[in-house]
Parts: structure tokens; sequence; C-alpha cells
């Protein structure tokens, strides 16, 4: 089976074959997107029931929570791709993790937006020092350093290795963040206030807010693909086929 | 490997001696950062007395950082860290002897500094010897993390602010857990428990900051 | 149904602003995130371009 052969997995690790390959897989995860942002959305406003604690602010929920999700996942996947990429030298992983991060900033951000127009009829605050919405900060500012260190690196190869090192490094530190925060948080009781309120979730709400999960997920693969489509023109922009695209395009 | 370690850090020591305003620099702006504080938010005591240790560790933090800089700055400049990475001995070795000196030059300083801070603030007993404590755990593990967030942008325009925003969110462990020692202790409670942390945060960053560090140097001179 | 009339469903039983605020800037970052991207792109091909007509223009 040509499937199992190593050659068969390295030829989507050139930029050149993976190029029209990310092209033709962006319109499915596209449509499943809004397909699936259209269904969630129904189940979350028409569906779900109001609920009788909260009212109707609860529904920030169905985009907060895979927000919050959503920006969790992609780091893990982004420090991934920058540890293959540092690791096996492959240049395409390493575009994966530049195009991932822009992304998962903007989750990260909707994140701590939506969670500070839901505590405001929830809780009566728009911030609390919770460990929750900490945490969650502190990921912002990983991103955001990231991102920044890509940024003032003008050599490609340079900037590439640098912040496949610092994912890395945030890797490793991560979970000790997180687990100095919760401690944190249990030390200073008085800021904390109790998120599960809701014992037992409607089975109606529960999916609502799965099915908005997927399509933030789905969103994310397709402009991640999108964006790492760009990474890899400007990155080649001398190549011969890149250069025929861009004729063939005008 | 002793001798390498010991000659490296005996020559940058001999270098900061040199310059002995640098040293000063960093103190007194530790000293101001914490003075601020009971002019910014009023000088009653119970108050100063409950910010005290989140404020000395924060200008601890922010003093340890931007003393990074130098770090690997002179160095890079004059070119003897390209002689470091062709020499016999093992980078991470130099590295960590650089890291050491740097400690000794910016962070006991403040560690000694700290007690006349604490008093100010209207601590006393034994929180002032926790927070002693703490820096003194605490501080080498800020010099450790920093070193790689210096390697990595070592020569980049821009680099002192693009140091900070990558180093002070994994200087927040060692923050959370030395500011809190003291306040388990000012609260009646064990401090121990951070304290052994911190200790686990010294091994585990020395063991492994040097390496990345190196890993870092090798990346930028590239 | 939750709603009896559309003023009610944008009422949101008066949390519009928390509901409406939260929904409102998630879709519209992510409708700015891929307009963002279409101008980058076109950006880039112009500067493929550019830069082709460069090389021909030395090559001649």
């Amino acid at each position: 089976m040509r499937v199992f052969t190593k050659e068969f997995w390295f030829q989507f690790a050139s930029p050149k074959t993976f190029y029209p390959f990310a092209g033709r897989l962006i319109p499915w995860f596209a449509g499943a997107a809004l397909l699936l942002t259209v269904v969630g959305l129904y189940l979350g406003f028409f569906v779900a029931p109001v609920d009788y604690q909260q009212g109707n602010s609860y529904r920030i929920m169905f985009i907060h929570v895979p927000a919050a999700w959503m920006s969790m996942f992609i780091y893990v996947v982004m420090c991934v791709y920058a540890a293959l990429g540092l690791v096996l030298n492959t240049r395409l992983s390493d575009m994966m993790a530049a195009a991932l991060a822009p992304t998962g900033a903007m989750f990260t951000f909707l994140a701590l937006w939506t969670g500070a127009l839901w505590g405001r009829p929830t809780w009566g605050t728009y911030w609390v020092w919770d460990a929750r919405l900490t945490s969650e900060l502190i990921l912002l500012f990983l991103y955001l350093g990231y991102m920044a260190l890509r940024a003032a690196i003008d050599d490609p190869r340079r900037a590439s290795r640098a912040s496949g090192l610092l994912a890395l490094v945030g890797v490793v530190n991560v979970p000790i963040i997180y687990f100095s925060v919760q401690w944190w948080n249990t030390l200073h009781q008085g800021a904390s206030v109790s998120l599960t309120s809701a014992p037992t979730m409607a089975m109606t709400m529960f999916t609502a807010m799965l099915v908005m999960t997927f399509a933030f997920w789905a969103y994310a693969i397709a402009v991640a693909l999108y964006r790492v489509r760009l990474i890899i023109l400007e990155r080649e922009r001398h190549a011969r086929w890149v250069v025929e695209l861009a004729e063939q395009e005008r | 490997m002793w001798v390498a370690l010991r000659w490296v850090v005996r020559r940058d020591l001999m270098l900061a001696l040199r310059g002995r305003g640098e040293v000063l620099t960093n103190l007194m702006f530790f000293i101001i950062v914490v003075s601020l504080f009971p002019l910014g938010v009023g000088p009653e005591r119970e108050t100063l007395t409950e910010i005290a240790s989140g404020v000395v560790w924060v200008a601890a933090l922010l003093s340890s950082m931007l003393a990074l800089g130098r770090l690997f700055s002179s160095d890079y400049e004059d070119g003897s860290l390209e002689q470091f990475m062709l020499a016999a001995h093992p980078l991470p070795v130099l590295v960590l002897g650089k890291i050491l000196a740097h400690w000794l030059v910016s962070g006991l300083p403040l560690v000694l500094m700290a007690p006349v801070l604490g008093l100010q603030l209207g601590l006393g007993g034994e929180a002032l010897w926790v927070l002693i404590t703490s820096l003194l755990l605490g501080t080498p593990v800020l010099s450790l993390l920093g070193a790689v967030g210096a390697g990595l942008t070592l020569g980049l325009r821009g680099g002192g602010v693009l140091l900070a925003l990558l180093v002070l969110p994994l200087y927040i462990p060692v923050l959370v857990f030395g500011a809190g020692a003291v306040e388990a202790v000012r609260s009646g409670l064990e401090a121990s428990a951070h304290l052994s942390l911190l200790g686990a945060f010294l091994v585990g960053s020395s063991l492994l900051a040097p390496w990345a560090a190196s890993a870092a140097l090798r990346i930028s001179l590239d | 149904m939750n709603w009896s009339s559309w003023s009610e469903f944008f009422a949101m039983g008066g949390h519009a602003l928390y509901v409406w605020g939260s929904y409102g800037v998630t879709f519209l970052f992510m409708a700015v995130e891929v307009l963002l991207l279409r101008r980058r792109r076109r950006e880039v091909m112009r500067r493929v371009r550019r830069l082709a007509r460069m090389q021909r223009e030395i090559n001649e």
C-alpha cells in the first residue's frame, strides 16, 4: 500500500504539493463551518430552553465555551507543529504553526470578551480573578509573545527555529503556569466565583455547544489552511510555480 | 567542566565590577519601584503590609528582567560569544556560568536589599525571613528562564520590549509561589510547601534552562 | 418555541447588550479575519508578479 510508505506522507511536507492539496480542502471546511454555525445557532437560540437561573444570558455559553476550548486546543496543535518543525526540520510544520497563531490568539481574545459579557449579568462584574479567566489571559500573552517574536525576526530560517524553541519552552511551562494559577486561586478564595452553577445541563444545551465547537473547529482549519497557503506563497515567491500561479490569476 | 564554569563566572564578575554603575542602576530601579507604591496607594500601614510581598516580588521581577538585556549583549557585540561556541567546553556549561555571574550581580543585591524594603512596607519577623528565602530561591529561576528569552531576542530591534513580552508570562509561577510564601506566613500557615516548590523550580530550571538558552544562542548566531 | 415575537428575540429577556455584544463581536472578528486574509492574498499575488516582471527586465 502506497499510503503506508514514508514517501507518501513526506510529499505533503513539500510546500509545492501541499499548496493545491490545501486549496482543495478549504471549501469543504469553510462549508462545514458555515453549515454547523447555522445549525448550532438554531439549536442554541430556538431549541435550547431558557435557563431558569440565568435567563437568556446563558446563551453566550454557546460561543464562549467553544472559543475557550479552541484557544487551548489550537495552542497545543501549534506547539506540536512547532516542535515537529524544530526536530524534523520540515518547513511546512513551522508554516502551519505560524498560520495557527493568529487564529488561536483571536479565539483567546473572544473567550475573554464573551466571558466578560457573560460575567456581568451572571456575577455582576465583567472580570473576576478566577483561575480560568486568569489562565486564559496568560494564554493570550503567550500567543502574543510567539507572534511578536516571529514578527521581529526578518530571516525566515531564524524566525522559524526561534519561534519553535519558544513554543517548546511554552509547552513545558504551560502546565506549571496553570497549576500555579490554580494554587493561587485556592489561596485567595475570596475572589473565586463558582462557575459550575448548572449541575444538570439540558441535553439540547450541550448539543448546541458541541455543534458550535465543531463549527469553530472547521473555521479554524479553513482559515489556517488559507493562511498557510499565503505563507507558502510569500516564502516561495521566487519559485517558478508561484510566479506562474500569480500570472494565471490576473 | 568546573574549571570552565569557574572561569566564566570569574570573567563575567570582573567585567561587571569594572562597570560598577550597572549593578547600582539595577538596584536603584528596584528600590524606586517599591518606593512608588506607598505614594500610589497611600501610606496606610495595613494596606501596605497587605500588598508588601506582591510589591517586592513584582519589583524584583521587573528589575531582573531589565537586567537580562545585558546578559549576552556585550559578548555578542565584541564577538566573544562566537568564541564560546567554538570552545572545547560544552556551551550549556559556559551559559550556566554566565547566568550564575549575572545573578550574583543583578539578583543577589535585590535579595540583600529586600529586608529593608520589607520593613518599610511593614513586614516583620518571620514574614521577612520567608521573603528573603523566597527571593533567594526564586530570583535565580528568573535569571535562568530569562536567559532563554535573552538568547532568542539577541540582536533584534526592539529586543527589550519583546524580551519582556516573552519572559514575563514565564515568570508567573515564581511570582505566585514567591509572594504566596510570604502571604501564607502572614495568615498563620506554613510556607514550607511554597518554598519547596520554588526549590523544585530552581532545580528544574537549572537543569533545563542552560540547554534551552544555548539552543537559543545557536539559533540567533547561526 | 422560545420566542413569541422577533422583538422578544432581540430583547433576549433584558440581556440583549451582553448576548448580542458577544455574538456580534465574535462573528465580526471572524469576518474581518477572512477579509484581511483575502486582501493579503491579493497583495502577495501582486508582489509576486512585480518581482517576476523585474526579473524579466533584468534578463532582457
